[in-house]
């Protein structure tokens, strides 16, 4: 981190939206959201001799994140533990002319690379926002943060197996929350 | 296939099918999938629509945004970084 004022104004400025973000996905409340991003830059600054490798500062200040987040958490509630069965996201299938046949919708229409259209996005806020935390967490990581599965293992404290188990899981659930949308609103229609 | 329309391989594609993504299997169990998706309709539907799901993750970023920094609390941090750039002033000399 170099050290004029600029440095500092950029440092703060990005991680403090990513951790407001995180936060309030994990947290759930907007003041909540605001401590732990404050308190984790404050603490980042305070520890950054501890940071071994500079090139790994984005898992090393959201390791503090969540930390700062599961204290929040435990001053108000838990959610109680819920585990996502792989069973209840596998796609039904009919026959239709005795060739198989998926029950999805059209995703074809959904461009690679689009701005997300506003609906859209709610729909994606929703699936994520409805996932139980401990998937919610790695889908955060993984998808939305694009950490490696091994820099993901090393924020939340779990094993690789476990947080591509729980990324896939968390990623099927999201899946399905899409289709559902898009089965009514479907992406050709409204200017998608 | 089965009366469900679903055969055992698809079931062993599906629960495979982040990893595949992630490019995170063996060489051979990614040729073994892909000739399997190559000739399953229903395979291909679902593993486009797991591909665009991830993508739209990668894309989304939550509306909210934290309120502007506040005098004091920039103040706070800005302290904490004189402190640190100072600390590894001393470290490196």
């Amino acid at each position: 981190m170099a050290g004029d004022a600029g440095a500092f104004d950029r440092f703060v400025e990005h991680f403090r939206a990513k951790i407001f973000q995180y936060s309030w996905l994990m947290c759930g409340q907007r003041e909540d959201a605001e401590d732990v991003a404050q308190d984790t830059l404050l603490k980042a600054f305070e520890s950054f001799d501890q940071l071994r490798e500079p090139e790994r500062v984005r898992p090393w200040i959201f390791r503090i994140a969540r930390n700062a987040c599961l204290m929040k958490r435990r001053k108000s509630v838990f959610a109680p533990a819920h585990e996502l069965s792989l069973d209840d996201y596998l796609p039904a299938i009919e026959n239709e002319g005795g060739r198989p046949r998926i029950q999805i919708a059209d995703w074809s229409e959904l461009p690679d690379r689009q701005m997300m259209r506003t609906e859209m996005r709610h729909a994606l806020d929703e699936a994520i926002g409805a996932l139980p935390e401990s998937y919610k967490s790695v889908l955060l990581m993984r998808d939305v943060e694009e950490l490696s599965t091994g820099e993901t293992a090393q924020v939340l404290d779990l094993t690789e197996d476990v947080v591509k188990t729980r990324l896939h899981r968390a990623r099927l659930a999201v899946r399905q929350k899409l289709d559902e949308y898009l089965r009514v609103h479907p992406a050709g229609a409204g200017g998608n | 296939m089965e009366l469900t329309g679903r055969s055992e391989k698809c079931r062993e594609i599906f629960s495979l099918l982040s990893e595949y993504l992630n490019l995170e299997l063996p060489p051979e169990a990614c040729q073994e999938m892909e000739a399997h998706i190559a000739g399953c309709v229903p395979c291909v539907a679902f593993t486009e629509s797991l591909r665009k799901t991830v993508e739209l993750c990668h894309r989304y970023s939550p509306a909210e945004l934290p309120d502007p920094l506040g005098a004091d609390a920039r103040s706070q941090l800005l302290d904490a970084y004189r402190k640190m750039m100072a600390a590894r002033r001393v470290t490196s000399s």
